[in-house]
């Protein structure tokens, strides 16, 4: 690979990007919706404009040529800090090896991107929406800084601007044989009467893109590789204590604390707080928290999941599938009832997932400090929800939402968790009690297992036609359990040719905090799905992918991706002896189709993935080395909780608690290989975080039955429930 | 209350803190040594690996009282003068972190390998590094660039 250049990145809040941009700079930024340009020599006279103007800015540049573009999303190694910056590098015609990314001001208004609704913009790192929905915001704003730069240029060398073009940070003009760095025009700087808005067109052919598709090493992994890169959890401030809460393992329980004055009375600890759900304790240091954590004595009242008991629900999910109301409708394409009752053959299975948690690996925590006069808060915080609410420290401390100053710090892992902010809020209220003071909160690995946000329990019962051909003729689908969008994505079929399709949500509740979690309702319901159809395959004697070739027939670009994966995989090709391969197709943004290659420890249950060969379409990929880095680790996630991760409640309490009871996938048992093949697209792009988890369940259970004989229809394949299987 | 005086990274530093405080805990909040992190608290993750006189070891469950008597504490802040150790450097030719934050404990686990057995073999890494817990799923990378900085080490020396 080659290394262009090592970059600086540090994270920035509003008053240090001021702060931070003396000297010669200019800025090129967007305020409201008119640009703005600021020029200017001294720090003083910038300050004062950046003031009048209340600019914030995508770009600086410095009259040495160096150029600093400022991300606008969060960093939880998805790659963020690098595929926005070179976005915006790439229609400014940017030196890259100049390029330093720092993160932007959290203000929505000028560094959004589009929100859910028409007209309204968002900073929300979710749904791997990083790229695919900064990708044009990026395109154009780069492309505005370039035409300030020519504008600037044409009128310093008084040329028509029409004749200048632009190389790597220098503007050319071939007619007089004249070149002018970037850095060097920063004096001549001046702001255009108008900026086009290049909505339509004038950007760049996605086959002149340089940077884009090229490899480009990830800007912020030299800091990771040597300790300094900062996480919240790592933040430390004058005066700072710590925070700590005990919450119940019945999840919203309502605690009563016996030992107060006990605790009180313990060397260090400052206050107690006593909220709905649990007791904060903050003390003058982390030990000293801690040790008062434990020695709180709690009662706790019942709660909604009182009584509830996790392995024994599937009965009461089982028989609510059967019931004759229909559920709320996810999708409907033709008439299920009809194909079912004209079918030459019917199929019908249940499908189980149990409760899994996100274990990011950087426990939740945040750093708040609240103004003496409670009129103004500073968050530190990795957070994935971004500044839209500011967390709800606004409204928590019913202040302004400007009175809160957000600083984004690097997610220790996000997986969906950091899209919460109930770690945000119970910081926030302990820093209130203790303004001026900043209170460091942190969830030990307990606290984060316990109180976790899961991703939810199913049952999913599909229901399979197919007519006198062997074509499937309908497809049913029927999801069991809590958490509406949480349960029901992912079900749906929009890539397979089925005439007749239903697909319906039935609802329970067991008040277990839920979450989306990594692909959310796309791993339990496309292992459904997938696992279904190669039973139906099986059971008809055709090849899977044989069998996904005729559904794809109408979907040329996922229909690439099966060719593609069988071709990589040699899927015609016999498995060594012992083994076999399975295959799974994933939509989720991208498209994607993968290929494992298994073996079963019959003895013990252990089922082994040796490798696993995706074929994936991206729409246009900004960072090629980085997207097969996204469906590594999501295909590794994908087996951890496939084969081990489990939740499970008794009498409402959560069983696990840490990682010995909650095991993750261990270096040992990760496969020899994992292979990406990225099909070239001109398409916008699409996100790729969540496509390769939900392929693991699906492709691991197809090859277990190509193996075997046998069907894995309850996640997680544990050693256990995979001997009963075989032994069933 | 109690003073201790610790040596890390080749430097002497006095702490006050309580008896049987976690040395991650003093490392971190108290020497402000945060490239160590706090994962799982009970020696099951490796997030907080650190070398005691060169052996790899969980700073989460070792208290400040046993480290404290002139043994060696190294931390990756002072793994290398300007991070670039060969594993440092294999690490960011092989792309290899995501999140990050496993990441100093993986290469201290890892670094501790090398300084004993500058030639394993794959499975004698894979057995080695199998006590550090990666949520991204960066193991395929982490291999490489282990393999690819024993190759280094092994051509250079």
């Amino acid at each position: 690979m080659k290394n262009i250049s090592k970059k600086t990145i540090a994270p920035v809040g509003r008053r240090q990007f001021l702060k931070s941009s003396g000297g010669a700079a200019l800025f090129i930024g967007v305020s409201g919706l008119l640009p703005n340009l600021i020029s200017c020599t001294d720090a003083k006279g910038m300050q004062g404009q950046l003031a009048k103007h209340d600019v914030t800015a995508w770009v600086r540049i410095t009259e040495d040529g160096q150029i600093t573009i400022y991300n606008p999303a969060a960093e939880m190694g998805q790659g963020s800090m690098t595929a926005l910056p070179v976005i915006f590098a790439e229609e400014m015609d940017a030196d890259w090896s100049n390029v330093n990314v720092e993160f932007s001001p959290q203000e929505s208004d000028i560094y959004g991107s589009p929100g859910w609704q028409p007209g309204t913009k968002l900073m929300f790192t979710v749904g791997s929406r990083t790229t695919n929905s900064y990708y044009t915001v990026m395109r154009k704003a780069g492309a505005q800084a370039r035409y300030v730069l020519l504008h600037s240029a044409a009128t310093h060398w008084k040329v028509p601007i029409e004749e200048l073009t632009t190389d790597s940070s220098t503007i050319i003009h071939e007619k007089n044989g004249k070149k002018i760095s970037y850095g060097d025009l920063v004096p001549y700087l001046t702001m255009p009467e108008t900026l086009p808005d290049f909505n339509d067109g004038g950007l760049k052919d996605p086959k002149d893109f340089k940077l884009i598709g090229s490899q480009i090493p990830r800007t912020e992994i030299p800091q990771k590789v040597d300790g300094s890169a900062q996480f919240a959890i790592d933040l430390r401030l004058p005066d700072m204590v710590y925070g700590v809460l005990e919450r119940g393992a019945l999840h919203v329980a309502k605690p009563t604390l016996n030992n107060e004055s006990d605790i009180l009375a313990m060397d260090g600890v400052l206050k107690v707080v006593p909220f709905d759900y649990g007791i904060g304790v903050v003390a003058n240091t982390l030990e000293a928290a801690l040790a008062a954590k434990k020695g709180l004595d709690i009662s706790w009242s019942d709660a909604q999941a009182s009584g509830f008991n996790s392995q024994k629900i599937y009965d009461v999910y089982a028989q609510m599938a059967s019931a004759p109301e229909k559920g709320n409708t996810v999708n409907e394409v033709g008439d299920v009832g009809q194909a079912f009752r004209t079918a030459a053959k019917t199929y019908e299975a249940d499908f189980r997932n149990d409760y899994v948690y996100h274990a990011q690996m950087e426990p939740l925590n945040a750093v708040v400090q609240v103004a003496a006069d409670g009129q103004s808060a500073e968050v530190w915080v990795g957070s994935q929800q971004g500044p839209d609410t500011k967390l709800g420290i606004p409204d928590l401390l019913g202040i302004p939402h400007e009175a809160v100053n957000v600083h984004l710090q690097y997610l220790g892992g996000g997986f969906g968790r950091r899209s919460m902010n109930d770690f945000v809020l119970e910081c926030g209220r302990l820093a209130k009690e203790m303004a001026p003071r900043p209170v460091k909160l942190l969830w030990t690995r307990e606290d984060d297992v316990r109180y976790g946000a899961y991703r939810p329990l199913t049952l999913q019962r599909l229901k399979v036609s197919t007519d006198a051909q062997g074509n499937l003729s309908s497809f049913s689908h029927c999801v069991v359990g809590d958490g509406g969008n949480l349960v029901a994505s992912g079900a749906r079929n929009d890539h397979y040719a089925i005439p007749n399709q239903w697909v319906e949500w039935r609802e329970a509740s067991h008040g277990v905090r839920l979450k989306h979690w990594r692909s959310v309702g796309h791993g339990p319901n496309k292992f459904a799905i997938e696992a279904m159809l190669d039973e139906v395959a099986h059971d008809q004697n055709i090849d899977p992918v044989a069998f996904r070739r005729t559904l794809m027939a109408d979907s040329p670009r996922a229909l690439a991706t099966l060719e593609k994966v069988a071709e990589i995989s040699a899927w015609e090709a016999p498995s060594p002896e012992g083994r076999a391969k399975g295959v799974a197709f994933v939509e989720h943004g991208s498209l994607g189709t993968g290929v494992c290659e298994i073996s079963v420890d019959r003895n013990t249950g252990k089922i082994n993935v040796h490798h696993f060969w995706i074929a994936l379409d991206a729409g246009v990929v900004v960072q090629p080395d980085n997207v097969k880095a996204q469906m590594e680790g999501g295909i590794i996630m994908g087996i951890s909780s496939v084969l081990k991760e489990q939740i499970t409640l008794v009498d409402g309490q959560v069983q696990q608690s840490n990682y010995n009871s909650y095991p993750l996938l261990r270096m040992q048992e990760v496969p020899d290989s994992i292979e990406t093949v990225i099909i070239p697209s001109a398409e916008h792009p699409e996100g790729v975080g969540e496509t390769a988890t939900p392929m693991v369940a699906g492709a691991i259970a197809n090859a277990f039955l190509k193996l075997t004989g046998k069907r894995l229809r309850h996640l997680p394949f544990t050693p256990d429930r995979v001997l009963e299987v075989l032994n069933g | 209350m109690a003073s201790y005086s610790l040596k890390i990274n080749g430097t002497s530093h006095e702490v006050d803190v309580a008896q049987g405080t976690s040395l991650l805990w003093v490392l971190r909040e108290h020497v402000g040594l945060t490239g160590t992190k706090y994962s799982c608290g009970i020696a099951q993750c490796g997030s907080c690996t650190i070398h005691l006189d060169g052996n790899p070891v969980r700073a989460c469950v070792l208290q400040v009282d046993n480290v404290a008597n002139g043994q060696e504490i190294k931390t990756i802040e002072g793994l290398s003068e300007k991070g670039d150790h060969p594993l440092q450097q294999a690490w960011i030719e092989a792309q290899a972190p995501q999140c990050g934050y496993c990441q100093s404990g993986q290469i201290m686990q890892a670094a501790a390998l090398l300084e004993k057995n500058p030639n394993p073999s794959r499975e004698e890494i894979k057995s080695h590094m199998n006590g550090v817990l990666c949520r991204c799923g960066t193991y395929l990378r982490i291999l490489e660039a282990i393999e690819m900085a024993k190759e280094k080490t092994n051509t250079t020396s």
